[in-house]
């Protein structure tokens, strides 16, 4: 079986990376194939690397309170590119954007405070499901 | 109620015998843990006041003056956040602390492609100096201090902020505040860079010169390792960190040929205070202790104040959760008593929301009413040092200073702070710890109410009051900065800019050619982007 390819990205100019950088080690250690692409990247070049790293899921933390317009740009760069690889929004989300993001099309929602374990078991299953699709 | 039981059930492991940075706690301590008696204490401590500033930077401590209650405010447009800032006078708030949003503080104008989605969001806008003017429109700047958290366009919003003062008719000399401008510790964990290393350190000095003659009253720098605590590492490598960077601005300056005792007594420092209430409180000691060692001995410090040790206190948003937030509230307390135990000249309290959003304004409300409690009724501000002279602190303080000064030892030996950064250890250090206290918590190695003991199901949004952002601040912003570049002498702001550009390139310092710019209208984008032709930007490497 293959390793799941995860893309990572902070989106927009936040720096708080702590969040996104201790899932990428649990992912990696999960085996995963980890891709993380750095900080202040735009959604067409987050988009562009899912295309070129073939990702399962493609991740982005935003801790700026600028996740709504983020995703939704994220989202139309990645039907514009015909990739389907599922979306996972991580950071400071409320309650109430967290329903948002999903009613948007990103699949889950990980808000500061979730459990390193939960994250990681919720990537995996997103890039399993993902695979198991001929 | 779905918690796992307590610690008397031994589900979740025990609270450990050491501080939460590893250090050994002894059962008990007594005066035989105090290295060589009370005469060798005495002389390691001095009175508050005196060198080696154990005990406090002033003599009289609180009883004198109450440490400065400053609470971090700014969003959406200057006119919305000089509001939040009248309420916050007038809720009995003694400074002001300006957030900048995103684009302000990386020195992109509002109509910027890369600033969509982040205009007045993590703080305010300000694109020019007629901003800084709106943003301070009836608050006496000869009155009132402002710290300003901003760093890689730092010497950018300096200048804008003393044309708003110049406007008032309020001259650079009466100014009190702060300007954060520690560069380093953005490569290192808040990753708010926007130029190179070197020419980076070379900004910040050129402020912290510029204000040594121009500025007797105001801090140009606050040298922190709260932002490395907050993004992993523990309290002891965050003093080591600290006093790294404060040795590499050091010597920058010193070597332009400044005298020390010229600048130093401006420098300030910022630090976090967290959970572990008795090693923070050594923590702050030790920190004076060590940066007046390293201000005599290594820089000849000639006059006391340029190795007195003054401090803000920073609270920890690490240590907050987002589960059953109210929770937070207790544990802003405890960390706000242990600036004060440790004796803060400023203090930040978070806001109990701050894992969901920006703090509303009634977190920012309880955050100063928790200072107001703390320094009215409580009595802890009657005597300097109150815990001075505790076996237990005096041998975590000596313990801290010793195992800080090793930390520093290890960054010297690899090339000092700005060496060992670009080598990518320091960053290693934090996001290794950042790792290994995620997987505790999860194993319930460390305890977190809410989180891995006494866990509920309970909605945390029931307990939260949504911040009301103003979706229409961005567009408004815009407008209003496209309007002003239209209307101001576009020659005489072209004139100035080349200007900057030039004294850029030619190792000038930037402080003079940025007022006239400012002067001149020219926006805190185009004033960076003169330094981005001249400097480059720094994009950071792979972290593995």
């Amino acid at each position: 079986m293959t390793r799941p390819r995860i893309v990572l990205a902070k989106p927009g100019l936040d720096g708080h990376d702590r969040g996104i950088k201790v899932v990428a080690m649990g992912l990696r250690d999960a085996g995963a194939e980890v891709i993380y692409l750095g900080l202040r990247m735009t959604p067409g070049q987050i988009a562009a690397a899912a295309a070129a790293e073939d990702a399962d899921v493609v991740g982005i933390s935003v801790l700026s309170g600028a996740h709504m317009a983020l995703a939704r740009e994220l989202l139309a760069r990645l039907r514009e590119a015909r990739i389907d690889a599922p979306v996972v929004v991580g950071g400071t989300i409320p309650p109430w954007d967290a329903d948002a993001l999903r009613r948007l099309g990103v699949s889950a929602v990980f808000p500061a405070g979730t459990p390193l374990p939960a994250v990681v078991a919720g990537v995996l299953r997103l890039a399993g499901s993902r695979a198991a699709v001929p | 109620m779905t918690g796992r039981s307590g610690p008397a059930g031994g589900s979740v492991g025990e609270p450990g015998v050491t501080t939460d940075s590893g250090i050994p706690v002894s059962p008990v301590y007594t005066a035989a843990d105090v290295a060589g008696g009370p005469s060798a204490l005495a002389a390691r401590l001095g009175l508050p006041g005196e060198p080696p500033f154990t005990r406090g930077p002033y003599a009289s401590m609180y009883r004198g003056q109450l440490w400065t209650m400053r609470q971090f405010a700014g969003y959406g447009s200057p006119e919305q956040t000089n509001a939040r800032f009248r309420f916050l006078l007038g809720q009995g708030q003694t400074a002001l602390s300006v957030a900048f949003d995103l684009p302000t503080q990386l020195g992109y104008d509002s109509d910027h492609e890369l600033a969509r989605a982040e205009v007045g969001r993590v703080g305010v806008a300000v694109d020019t100096a007629d901003d800084m003017a709106d943003l301070f429109a009836g608050l006496p700047l000869d009155k009132v201090s402002v710290n300003f958290t901003i760093n890689a366009t730092a010497p950018v919003i300096l200048a804008t902020y003393l044309v708003a003062a110049e406007r008032q008719g309020v001259s650079p000399g009466q100014l009190t505040g702060t300007l954060q401008n520690d560069i380093l510790k953005e490569f290192l964990a808040r990753k708010a860079y926007v130029f190179p290393p070197g020419p980076s350190m070379r900004l910040a000095a050129d402020v912290i010169e510029y204000a040594s003659r121009a500025l007797p009253r105001f801090n140009p720098i606050s040298i922190t390792g709260y932002h490395a605590r907050e993004a992993g590492c523990d309290a002891v490598q965050e003093l080591g960190l600290t006093m790294a960077s404060a040795i590499a601005y050091c010597e920058e300056l010193t070597g332009r040929g400044l005298a020390f005792d010229h600048f130093a007594p401006r420098l300030s420092f910022h630090f976090a205070t967290t959970l572990d209430l008795f090693e923070e409180v050594a923590k702050l000691r030790a920190a004076r202790r060590l940066w007046h060692r390293i201000a005599t001995e290594r820089f000849g410090a000639g006059v006391p104040a340029a190795a007195r040790l003054r401090l803000f206190s920073g609270n920890s948003g690490t240590t907050l959760t987002a589960q059953q937030p109210l929770n937070n509230v207790i544990r802003s307390t405890i960390q706000c008593l242990g600036a004060v135990l440790g004796g803060a000249q400023s203090i930040h309290v978070m806001g109990y929301d701050e894992a969901f959003q920006i703090p509303s304004e009634e977190a920012v409300t309880l955050s100063l009413r928790t200072q107001q409690i703390i320094a009215l009724e409580t009595g802890v501000t009657r005597t300097a040092d109150p815990l001075g002279g505790s076996f237990y602190v005096e041998h975590l303080t000596d313990d801290i200073e010793s195992r800080a000064s090793a930390i520093l030892r290890e960054i010297e030996n690899n090339g000092g702070a700005v060496r060992a950064l670009e080598r990518g250890l320091p960053q290693k250090w934090i996001t290794d710890a950042a790792y290994r206290a995620e997987q505790d918590l999860a194993a319930g190695h460390r305890p977190k109410v809410g989180v891995n003991i006494y866990a509920t199901d309970d909605d945390p949004g029931q307990a939260l009051t949504p911040a009301q952002p103003d979706p229409g601040a961005a567009e408004r912003q815009i407008t209003r900065t496209r309007q002003r570049k239209a209307g101001r002498d576009g020659r005489a702001c072209a004139r100035a800019l080349r200007q900057l550009g030039q004294d850029a390139a030619g190792g000038r310092n930037v402080m003079p050619a940025l007022v006239e710019a400012a002067r001149a209208g020219a926006t805190v984008g185009e004033m960076s982007d003169a330094f981005r032709q001249v400097f480059g930007e720094f994009r950071e490497p792979a972290p593995w």
